[in-house]
């Protein structure tokens, strides 16, 4: 078919670098200078200790962001219909999934070290996994169906679901076992962290959620390409 | 025909009900996936008795844990044929062309589900009690109860994945990899507060798990009821 | 007739992806009349007729059964009944067991009566204990007629019921659909086959690419010249 009948192709077509990314790298590379060179090391655990910066923070952004997004947007989806929300939690839970993953990776390699053991089921670590395997899930469901708008649904259903299930997961693993180091960040009190420390964990905090909306940014910019080739596909059959 | 009297369409929980009844009545038809279920968890039940140590670990201890990953992939082979009946020759458009809510098809066959899932296990926990040895307690009644709780859990997040997977590739890989990380609550609860129940401790120290079988039920038969209909193609 | 009619659709609109499968229709039938519903493969006859049933839900437009909404709820889709391509049988149950459950989906009083009625009127009484799935795809034919009749509709959307009938399946149907008309029913009618469709038809349409190209009364047509205008239009199709 020739374009003589096609608008204008939209702006999404344009090939752009996206800054944010680039502001994102640098932002974890000067994460990684301070945590390393101007930090402080920890008493007790020693230089292993600094791989909270990675770990926590992974979580964090992983558990709460990603996850928080893929089902609000799922929410949103069902209520709205509008397809973009279906892009957006489909990109949130894959690069999730990179954040989750990191958290599963950089756990044992610190469990190792300061505790000896590898794999230690403790609530924190554990509630990660499941959620590792909810994403794989999610992803996997989403590879089975074809039919884009059958496929949003189900994946909305199952979002949906899944962040219920989050609570409970927790629940049932903390009531199980509790041997991760206590949270010493978020206390309402007072966190026990020294300041140094303190400023170098929300800096990272800040780095990975910049990160997180690079990846996510440039993911959905995929998704809303394969879509409309498909649609295109669809129109011409 | 002309003259069929003054229809007034079933409300949801009657219109439930003949969905459950229907469902039941072609399983007894063929009782082919309630005996394979049957086989599989009373199989499960005994090889597992074989995979420790009887000397390190007694059998009593062992059993809650058996009892319950096996009734989760028993009760996972019942979920599987539960839409299957209804995609053969679209049967299920006679559902949903009918004056009939839509809540009420979910509810019919998670209600046939719980009967069957409720079958196996009035099989597996004697045969479990008998192998294992446990002891004639106050323990076993709770037993029944916690299989209550359980089996509705089970059955409310499975009969929804049920109607997702069933049209989809690899529906038989896709059930299990969706459900199981829902049934880690219910299996927890249901191990830890029947292991404590049996081992005759006091109520107090099942209660904060029988507590979060009760919150998964309610919950997840909400949710799942509300989620249902999204997961038709209309 | 100024008296209500039976179905009134308006403004149907029903995509999938990018792709229109219905593309604004909209037609009113009133008691007694029979829209026959003609088109090439892909034409989206069956969508039309699962949008009228209630099995789908349009982009765009209303559907009115008997002045009340599809939207509104369950209640409404009780006045329609549905013959579609596949049977929608349960194989495992019996013929007799299947027509009596889609009697009691609808609130029937007398359930087993209604069901023995239907059955007879298809002249399949005589295999009621049998499953369904041990009957020729003819008789199924017949029992999934019976079945979207139990309760008799008053719109009745059938999508070529006439295939796989035998001469007795089929007189038998034309039966059916004849009273069904004289008690005051409306019938969408799809098929290709002209000859049937125009027989039993008070109103005819051409359908194409989710749009009806022809539409109008029966009494205005000529059979043969019909037939080949339906060739012409039904051979261009890309």
């Amino acid at each position: 078919m020739t374009s003589a009948s096609e608008p204008t192709a939209p702006s999404i077509l344009r090939p752009r670098r996206d800054p944010l990314l680039g502001v994102a790298i640098v932002g974890i590379a000067l994460l990684y200078v301070r945590a390393l060179a101007f930090t402080p090391i920890e008493a007790r655990q020693g230089a292993a200790q600094k791989i909270l910066y990675i770990h926590a923070t992974s979580a964090i952004v992983g558990l709460y962001v990603a996850f928080g997004l893929m089902a609000v947007a799922s929410l949103l989806y069902l209520w709205l219909k509008d397809a973009k929300l279906d892009r957006v939690a489909e990109s949130a839970a894959e690069v999730g999934l990179v954040y989750t993953t990191a958290v599963l990776v950089t756990g044992p390699l610190w469990g190792k070290t300061i505790w000896g053991a590898w794999w230690t089921w403790d609530a924190r670590l554990t509630s990660t996994l499941f959620l590792w395997f909810i994403i794989v899930g999610y992803l996997l469901l989403r590879g089975a169906v074809e039919e884009p708008g059958r496929r949003a649904r189900y994946s909305a259903v199952l979002g949906i679901l899944a962040s219920l299930l989050v609570p409970f997961i927790h629940l049932s693993v903390y009531l199980f076992r509790t041997l991760h180091p206590m949270p010493i960040v978020l206390k309402p009190s007072a966190p026990s962290m020294p300041p140094e420390m303190q400023t170098t964990f929300f800096a990272g905090l800040l780095a990975f959620i910049l990160l997180f909306a690079a990846l996510l940014r440039t993911r959905y910019r995929l998704a809303t390409l394969r879509d409309l080739v498909a649609d295109r596909d669809q129109e011409h059959r | 025909m002309t003259d069929v009297g003054i229809a007034t369409p079933p409300g949801t929980l009657a219109a439930a009900w003949l969905v459950a009844r229907k469902d039941l009545a072609i399983e007894f038809r063929t009782r082919t996936a309630f005996l394979s279920a049957l086989v599989f968890a009373l199989l499960g039940v005994t090889i597992f008795y074989f995979a420790w140590d009887a000397t390190a670990v007694a059998a009593a201890d062992l059993a809650p844990g058996v009892l319950w990953v096996i009734f989760t992939f028993a009760g996972l082979l019942g979920l599987q044929r539960s839409f299957g009946s209804e995609l053969a020759d679209r049967a299920i458009d006679g559902l949903l062309g009918a004056p009939i809510s839509r809540e009420a098809i979910y509810l019919g066959k998670a209600l046939a589900n719980l009967v069957f899932v409720s079958g196996i296990l009035a099989v597996t926990i004697p045969a479990v009690v008998l192998f294992y040895n446990l002891p004639f307690g106050p323990g076993i009644g709770a037993l029944a109860g916690i299989a209550a709780l359980a089996a509705i859990g089970l059955v409310a997040v499975g009969t929804l994945f049920s109607a997702m997977t069933v049209n989809t590739r690899m529906a038989e890989l896709l059930l299990p990899m969706l459900s199981l990380p829902f049934f880690v609550p219910i299996v927890m609860g249901a191990a830890q507060s029947s292991a404590r129940l049996m081992a005759g401790r006091p109520i107090a120290e099942a209660w904060p798990w029988l507590r979060i079988l009760v919150a998964f039920d309610i919950v997840f038969v909400t949710a799942c009821t509300l989620a249902f209909p999204y997961t038709l193609d209309e | 007739m100024s008296e209500r009619p039976v179905v009134q659709a308006v403004g149907l609109v029903r995509s999938f992806g990018g792709r229109r499968a219905v593309d604004g229709v909209s037609f009113t039938l009133h008691a007694g009349d029979c829209l026959a519903l003609f088109g090439p493969n892909g034409a989206g006859k069956t969508t039309l007729l699962r949008l009228v049933a209630g099995l789908l839900a349009p982009g765009e437009g209303t559907v009115h059964v008997g002045g009340v909404s599809l939207r509104q709820g369950a209640a409404a889709r009780g006045q329609v009944g549905l013959v579609s391509h596949a049977s929608m049988l349960y194989g495992a149950l019996t013929v007799r067991e299947n027509v009596e459950l889609a009697a009691r989906l609808y609130g029937l009083p007398d359930p087993s009566a209604a069901a023995r009625a239907a059955l007879a009127l298809m002249r399949v009484d005589d295999r009621a204990d049998q499953p369904a799935r041990t009957l020729s795809r003819g008789l199924q034919q017949r029992v999934s007629i019976a079945r979207a009749m139990v309760h008799a509709p008053r719109l009745l959307l059938c999508d070529e019921p006439y295939t796989g009938l035998d001469d007795a399946g089929s007189a038998a149907l034309t039966e059916v659909l004849t009273e069904r008309r004289e008690a005051g029913a409306a019938l969408l009618l799809v098929t290709h086959n002209l000859t049937e469709g125009l027989a039993l038809a008070t109103q005819a349409a051409i359908m194409r690419r989710g749009r009806f190209v022809r539409h109008e009364a029966r009494e205005l047509l000529d059979a043969r010249s019909y037939q080949s205008q339906y060739r012409e239009l039904a051979a261009v199709h890309d």
